[in-house]
């Protein structure tokens, strides 16, 4: 079986821009949308990358502020200054 | 397995907190309708261990389950009795110890023909 | 020339490292007593990772941005009478059961936390611990703060801490964490931080709050949210405690893997609460408990487990069971209350027409054959004039303490009795799960303060059903029975009497 790697955000304007990135840098995620939230799913890796989000924010970003916008994870983490990566890989 | 403990003596401090003199004179007793699941599960009485058998019946398992469409279709002398997991047929006229129903003993009881509403084991 | 400026992981080391020492006048062991009795061995304390690198000005930083946001939240709900907007009256249910049956485990878990942080010798950890511990404290009373809204209007609220110490059924969530509490500080990481928080908790945090959202509850959703983002910090705290062990020594594998399938059990027993909240409480639904049993724990715990295969951890055992009960749980937990309305805090109702085809949608292999039926039995009993109420006390089960309620594996039709003797006693046991609990240390679980036991020991205010509702603060013919007849009824319908009056 598949390991899934997920990301749930709060389905709102702080997390858009980051649903936005996620997707446009993570080709082959999965979108399951319910209320209030989005659940993001992948097979590999999900990669957060600063200067994308940045890019569709317009303003700097620090890969912390996914503590504002983040529901719930599934996998393990790496997070430094510029990214912020979920996967089951090692 | 010997307890996982820090403090010395630990079992020697336990409460067995169900005890039977616990419960004032009477033990516990838990009683259960098969193939009747409209009662989620079996019930539960503290009763004197010197009731008969058939006051138990008449007194405590009939009235229980009187909400039942079944329950007045029920033929008592067919009923299949188990107690704590052996078939029995007790003794109506002598006591629930005397038929062996000890402290938190299992009383299962099977009514041949009735399956339940519509047969669904409810 | 200037200090190059730190990365996260140099930043996160300096604020968290090399804040302990060794003490000198008394020895580390009696400084820290409760760390090794387990069996668990740790070579190496400094090895322990945080994944999350979130120093402590940080936290605070991002904590008040999250309380800014909810609190935001909750004065426009106010403000806007947002408990008259919700979808039903029925639902304000759920909040009921939530904050007397949930709420008071985030205070359990924060005095938990705090107590492993104080015992653990190990800085990394004890950090992690100390912010778990804040991030429950915050969990608890933006509960009671939002749900305060509703007590203002609806029953079944008012006395939640003295009901949670008291009630039946509440004494499941409570002998959990109180189980939990008991145990040494590795074990409650493993139980609360791992099997939990990381396994178990979005089952009821993300499909029952976006249950909340569906519903028009904007406040309890974004409370639910907000506990939820600090839950995901949770989560990789509860891989991390389990990886950590793990590395340290082989010997602690079957321990950690006893443990697993312990609190595995354990929390799957206490969410068939939350099971029925979903399939039964909430007016508009989002999923079914299965749906969501299948995204949250065989897809994302098969993940989970696929990984820990490395260390030789298995899949919890009873897995197999749980995920076949998957399909049964939520009706036996409704059958329960329902038949026990009158000893409830929140009301009952039979599904009507339209949410019983839901359940035959969602659940084609059980609910027209074994639940369906039950349910137009006591359809027609209410009908009648004979509402079907339960008039005895059930057997509960030693370990969960939730009536024996649930089927044998494979026969939904009978019982699953199970009891083991000790001492000269016997125990009864709802599954091989809690039987397995029980005999592993029966010492422990032979003091457990079963509720059914209690009041025919004569501990519980009374003899009879007013007298011990009395004793749980329980309103009699308000807090208790069926929705139908209800003061939260009449003022539902009043409110919307109201507004179609005012929209003429």
């Amino acid at each position: 079986m598949a390991q899934i790697a997920s990301l749930t955000l709060y389905h709102n304007d702080d997390a858009r821009p980051i649903i936005e990135a996620i997707l446009a840098d993570n080709p082959g995620v999965r979108v399951m949308n319910l209320p209030g939230c989005v659940k993001l799913d992948s097979d590999g890796p999900l990669v957060i990358n600063r200067a994308s989000v940045e890019e569709r924010l317009g303003r700097t970003w620090d890969p912390q502020e996914m503590h504002l916008v983040i529901i719930s994870m599934a996998g393990h983490l790496d997070e430094d200054d510029d990214q912020f990566t979920v996967s089951w890989r090692h | 397995m010997a307890v996982l403990t820090l403090a010395p003596g630990y079992e020697s401090q336990i409460e067995y907190r169900d005890a039977e003199k616990n419960f004032h004179g009477n033990r516990l007793v838990y009683v259960h309708w098969e193939q009747h699941l409209a009662f989620c599960s079996a019930i539960a009485f503290p009763l004197p261990p010197a009731m008969p058998f058939g006051a138990f019946v008449e007194a405590v398992v009939k009235p229980h389950y009187a909400a039942h469409p079944d329950a007045e279709k029920i033929d008592w002398t067919q009923v299949v009795w188990m107690i704590d997991g052996e078939k029995k047929v007790p003794d109506f006229s002598k006591s629930l110890e005397e038929n062996g129903l000890r402290h938190k003993s299992l009383v299962r009881f099977w009514t041949p023909g009735l399956g339940g509403y519509k047969g669904s084991a409810s | 020339m200037t200090a190059k400026k730190l990365g996260l992981k140099q930043r996160y080391a300096h604020m968290t490292r090399g804040l302990d020492w060794e003490t000198t006048y008394q020895p580390m062991d009696k400084v820290f007593p409760y760390d090794q009795f387990e069996g668990i061995k740790i070579k190496d304390w400094s090895a322990w990772e945080d994944p999350f690198r979130l120093t402590m000005d940080a936290y605070w930083k991002f904590q008040a941005e999250k309380e800014r946001k909810l609190y935001a939240v909750l004065d426009a709900f106010a403000q806007n009478n947002g408990q008259a907007s919700v979808s039903d009256g029925r639902y304000i249910n759920t909040l009921k059961l939530f904050l007397t049956g949930v709420s008071p485990l985030e205070y359990q878990a924060h005095r938990g936390f705090a107590f492993t942080g104080r015992h653990l010798r190990g800085a990394g950890p004890r950090v992690a611990a100390q912010m778990q511990s804040l991030d429950e404290l915050r969990h608890v009373q933006t509960q009671i703060h939002t749900i305060s809204q509703y007590n203002k209007y609806f029953d079944g609220l008012s006395e939640f801490p003295h009901m949670h110490d008291r009630v039946w059924y509440l004494s499941v969530p409570k002998s959990f964490f109180d189980d939990a509490r008991a145990a040494g500080p590795f074990e409650f990481m493993i139980a609360i931080g791992f099997a939990f928080e990381y396994v178990l908790t979005n089952l009821l945090f993300v499909p029952f709050m976006s249950g909340a959202a569906y519903n028009g509850d904007m406040s309890t959703v974004t409370f639910g949210f907000s506990a939820q983002s600090d839950e995901s910090r949770h989560m990789t705290l509860g891989i991390e405690v389990i990886k950590f062990l793990l590395e340290q020594h082989p010997d602690n594998l079957p321990i950690v893997q006893k443990w697993v399938d312990k609190w595995f059990w354990r929390g799957f027993r206490v969410l068939g609460l939350v099971a029925m909240m979903m399939d039964y409480m909430l007016p508009k639904k989002v999923m079914s408990w299965k749906e969501a049993w299948e995204i949250y724990f065989t897809e994302g715990g098969g993940s989970l487990f696929q990984d820990l295969a490395r260390y030789g951890i298995k899949v919890p055992k009873y897995a197999d069971v749980a995920t076949e009960a998957a399909e049964h749980i939520s009706h036996q937990n409704w059958a329960v209350f329902y038949q026990y309305t009158h000893a409830a805090g929140f009301h009952t109702w039979m599904p009507d027409r339209e949410h019983l085809d839901w359940l035959s949608e969602k659940y084609p292999n059980t609910f027209d054959k074994y639940y369906r039926p039950r349910w137009e039995m006591w359809a027609q009993a209410e009908k009648e004039g004979k509402r079907f109420y339960n008039m005895a006390l059930p057997q509960l089960c030693q370990v969960c303490q939730i009536p024996m309620a649930y089927t044998e594996p494979g026969d939904p039709t009978t019982i699953c009795f199970r009891e083991t003797q000790f001492k000269g006693e016997t125990y009864h046991f709802c599954s091989d799960g809690c039987k397995d609990i029980f005999d592993d240390e029966p010492e422990k679980y032979a003091q457990s303060w079963l509720p059914v036991h209690q009041i025919f020991q004569g501990n519980c205010g009374g003899p009879t059903v007013p007298d011990v509702l009395n004793w749980y603060r329980m309103n009699n013919g308000a807090d208790n029975m069926d929705y139908a007849g209800s003061p939260d009824e009449k003022l539902w319908n009043e409110w919307h009497a109201k507004a179609a009056e005012a929209a003429g």
